[in-house]
């Protein structure tokens, strides 16, 4: 168990069985082209022309209008972009805690946009990691329980009791892997920001996603702290090929990403 | 799994919320407090009801009665005999009662009731409220020895002694005999004395010192009570003299409640005592019915701790009752009878044999009841009363589930951002209500469970806590001479309590409905935002 991939790299059968998921059980079917779908070269996170806008009573304020963004398996992007510029609105389309008004998203070549609420739910929980700028730890869990919650949500207690050494175990590794096995049985209110992002980190991965979503993670950190933040991320995007998608309005942040795009008048542009 | 864990965090962490479930606790406490009351009340007034009243009543609807009971009896064995363990033939009829109490005539109106002193003690519970050990056993019209209960053996180890009872019975009768001095027979009655004492009585040995109607009496003077002659009952001839000291009239078994009355504190001071004489007044039968009288010797007590019946009823010797009241067929010596008292074997239905014997005779003439028939309405009253006392108390758990939803509210508004952050970890909006419910169901099993441990540990206890208020107050709380129990009587039906403490689960479930769906329709970015 100890040395397991924190992060589930995909196989290609596994690729392939998310890929098929219409398969056309008809002979003829099979000669069809299926160059859309090719795993290896779609991306794996893709927005089409989102549009997002609120309303302050009759007022319309657009936030996102048409945003294109593509990330490949394995890429650390950094999204930067002034406080208001939308960039959070972003984020929480991406991990489908949100809608957008038009466009689509596609994660895996498979449209996230209009599924089922179970689906997404399924999504957030299972495929796609999110920290955030305030932690969102739960006050009434220890650090250890914080971490285990996705996998708490994601079973019945019948059958997380059943795993639960499992879980514990895979939990703890998290733990030490952020460098917080010292702090399991802490509420988040006894941790420091940076311990509290780190746990939030563990939480993210605890149930093997494949993308990590980060809205400012190191906004509310000193500098060195966030640092530290950043070094995580990077390794875990490097050791383990974890796709990061990472939002920042700190260029020094945002340099150390693979890519860098800009947010700006709710459309997006290469900065 | 998350629900269960976070539902029992946010209770360890919000002992406020145990607050608003204190009136669910106080509700479901009263109201099994209530209902075990009410209960218990009930059982005994109807096990007092049922202890005067045969299981079914077959009566005439006139006080003239209606002949030939045996006959009757006979018919009726033909409609329902499988259901039958016994009958007994009864005459009821309005009558004044007049005794004398230090030189006052006390005139009280009274249901004179002419049982048959072999069958009636099999037919209802009536012998078990004697004050006679042996009348319990049988009941016998003839004045006892002595002897008569100064405990009153169905009361509580409160209830205080009757020491005037000590000296009733033959005593007592010789002792009065001896102030009063010889009565004239015709004095107060036409007829011949009714009986002689056919046995001698064993001269007891006297009190040391009695006191009767203001006067006192030692011993010394109390030597020449000499036993009564033996006489053949049958003998006619009639003496110039009523001799008291020797002879009883017809006997009477007098509701307790007419003799005496029960003081502040609960001890019982008697008037009369079995072994004096009274006069009972009644209309005859036939048309236009005259007003004839007699005197009677009382012979025992009745006390079915209800009190209407024991200040309204007098028990006679039915053959003498029908006497009196000239309702005797001159020809066949078959006297006329108002009702027929019926019992059942245990397990037969008394409603079955009614509609039976309703069926088989014609209304007009006869009444056919069962014994909860007659009792209707008072059963009807007091059933009433407890719904109405449980609607009221079932209202004050409504109220409290308003105090629930309310502190539910705040607690859910709190809890925005948590709901975002477990809404963006995958939980669905049914897990997040779950969480709420289930928090709401806990409260609610908390708040009626401690409920109903108090109420029933109220029950239990009730007589001491009603004392203890009585010290504390200087006021009784359950006056023994209101109510006619020494305790208060109290029943617990384990299907009102589950019934109640489910009900007050339900409530503290529904209002947590409300708060749990606003958390569950929370948007998760808008909960996320929130500070
Ligand atoms: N519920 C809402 N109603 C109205 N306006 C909103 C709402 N949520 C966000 N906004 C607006 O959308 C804009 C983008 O917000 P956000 O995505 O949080 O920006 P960023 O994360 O880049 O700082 C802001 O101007 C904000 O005021
Ligand atoms: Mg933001």
């Amino acid at each position: 168990m100890s040395n397991a991939p924190l992060v589930k790299t995909p196989t290609a059968a596994h690729d392939a069985a998310r890929t098929h998921v219409k398969f056309d059980p008809q002979p003829g079917a099979a000669l069809a082209p299926r160059a859309p779908f090719q795993a290896t070269e779609a991306p794996q996170m893709a927005a089409q022309g989102l549009w997002k806008r609120y309303f302050k009573g009759r007022v319309e304020i657009p936030v996102l209008r048409g945003v294109e963004l593509e990330v490949r398996r394995g890429e650390f992007v950094s999204i930067i972009g002034q406080s208001g510029s939308g960039k959070s609105t972003l984020l929480h389309l991406l991990c489908t805690l949100d809608v957008p008004d038009q466009g689509e998203i596609r994660f895996q070549g498979q449209r996230i946009d209009n599924v089922s609420a179970r689906r997404r739910d399924q999504l957030r929980n299972k495929e796609l990691g999110m920290i955030f700028q305030f932690y969102h730890l739960l006050p009434e869990l220890t650090a250890l329980e914080n971490v285990l919650s996705p996998l708490l949500i994601a079973e019945g207690a019948w059958s997380y009791f059943r795993r639960r050494r499992e879980h514990l175990e895979r939990a703890k590794e998290l733990l030490d892997r952020v460098g917080l096995s010292h702090r399991l049985k802490h509420r988040p209110r006894e941790l420091s920001g940076g311990e509290m992002q780190r746990a939030a980190i563990a939480r993210a991965l605890v149930a093997g996603p494949e993308v990590l979503l980060a809205d400012e993670p190191t906004g509310n950190l000193d500098t060195r702290t966030g640092e530290e933040i950043l070094t995580i991320l990077r390794s875990l995007n490097e050791s383990q090929r974890l796709t990061v998608i990472m939002v920042t309005h700190d260029r020094a942040i945002a340099a150390q990403a693979d890519r860098t795009v800009r947010l700006a008048q709710g459309q997006m542009e290469i900065a | 799994m998350y629900k269960f864990l976070l539902c029992w965090r946010y209770l360890r962490t919000r002992y406020i919320a145990l607050a608003s479930v204190v009136s669910v606790t106080l509700g479901v406490a009263t109201m099994i407090v209530v209902n075990a009351v009410m209960e218990g009340f009930t059982h005994e007034m109807q096990d007092r009801i049922h202890g005067i009243l045969s299981d079914v009543v077959f009566e005439s609807h006139s006080l003239e009665g209606f002949p030939d009971p045996e006959g009757k009896m006979e018919q009726i064995r033909q409609v329902a005999g499988d259901y039958i363990a016994g009958m007994t033939s009864t005459v009821v009829i309005p009558a004044l009662l007049i005794f004398e109490v230090q030189g006052q005539t006390i005139t009280r109106q009274v249901n004179f009731i002419g049982v048959d002193e072999k069958t009636h003690g099999q037919v209802s519970d009536f012998n078990r409220y004697l004050q006679h050990p042996k009348n319990r056993e049988q009941l016998s019209f003839d004045l006892r020895n002595g002897g008569y209960d100064t405990i009153d053996h169905q009361g509580s180890d409160k209830s205080k002694p009757r020491d005037r009872m000590e000296i009733a019975g033959w005593e007592y009768r010789r002792i009065l005999a001896k102030i009063k001095g010889p009565i004239q027979a015709d004095r107060l009655s036409d007829s011949p004395p009714q009986s002689r004492v056919a046995s001698a009585p064993e001269p007891q040995a006297p009190p040391e010192e009695l006191e009767h109607e203001g006067w006192t009496y030692r011993r010394g003077e109390q030597l020449t009570a000499k036993p009564p002659e033996t006489k053949d009952p049958f003998e006619r001839s009639r003496p110039a003299e009523f001799d008291p000291a020797n002879e009883t009239h017809c006997g009477i078994v007098m509701g307790i409640a007419l003799a005496s009355f029960r003081g502040r504190d609960g001890t019982d001071h008697f008037m009369v005592l079995p072994g004096d004489d009274v006069k009972v007044t009644v209309p005859t039968a036939g048309m236009p019915p005259k007003i004839v009288d007699d005197n009677f010797t009382i012979v025992d007590f009745y006390e079915s701790k209800m009190s209407e019946y024991d200040a309204n009823f007098v028990f006679v010797p039915i053959r003498k009752l029908q006497e009196m009241r000239g309702m005797i067929d001159p020809q066949t010596g078959i006297g006329n009878v108002t009702s027929i008292q019926i019992k059942l074997h245990n397990d037969a239905d008394g409603q079955h044999v009614r509609n039976l014997l309703q069926a088989a005779f014609p209304p007009e003439l006869f009444g056919i009841q069962t014994w909860r028939d007659k009792q209707g309405p008072l059963l009807a009253a007091v059933h009433m009363e407890t719904a109405i006392l449980n609607v009221l108390l079932f209202m004050i758990i409504a109220v409290a589930g308003f105090g629930i939803l309310a502190i539910f509210y705040m607690i859910v508004v709190e809890k925005t951002r948590d709901i975002g952050i477990l809404k963006s970890l995958g939980a669905a909006s049914s897990g997040i209500m779950g969480i709420f419910l289930a928090y709401g169901l806990s409260l609610g099993i908390v708040g009626s469970g401690v409920g109903m441990l108090i109420g029933l540990v109220f029950v239990a206890h009730i007589n001491e806590i009603a004392d203890g208020l009585a010290w504390v107050t200087g006021q009784q709380v359950f006056d023994p001479s209101i109510y006619y129990f020494q305790q208060i009587p109290t029943i617990v039906q384990p299907f009102t309590v589950s019934w109640i403490v489910l009900g007050a689960m339900a409530i503290a479930i529904m209002a947590s409905i409300l708060p749990a769906r606003r958390a569950a329709r929370l948007h998760p970015v808008e909960a996320l935002r929130y500070e």
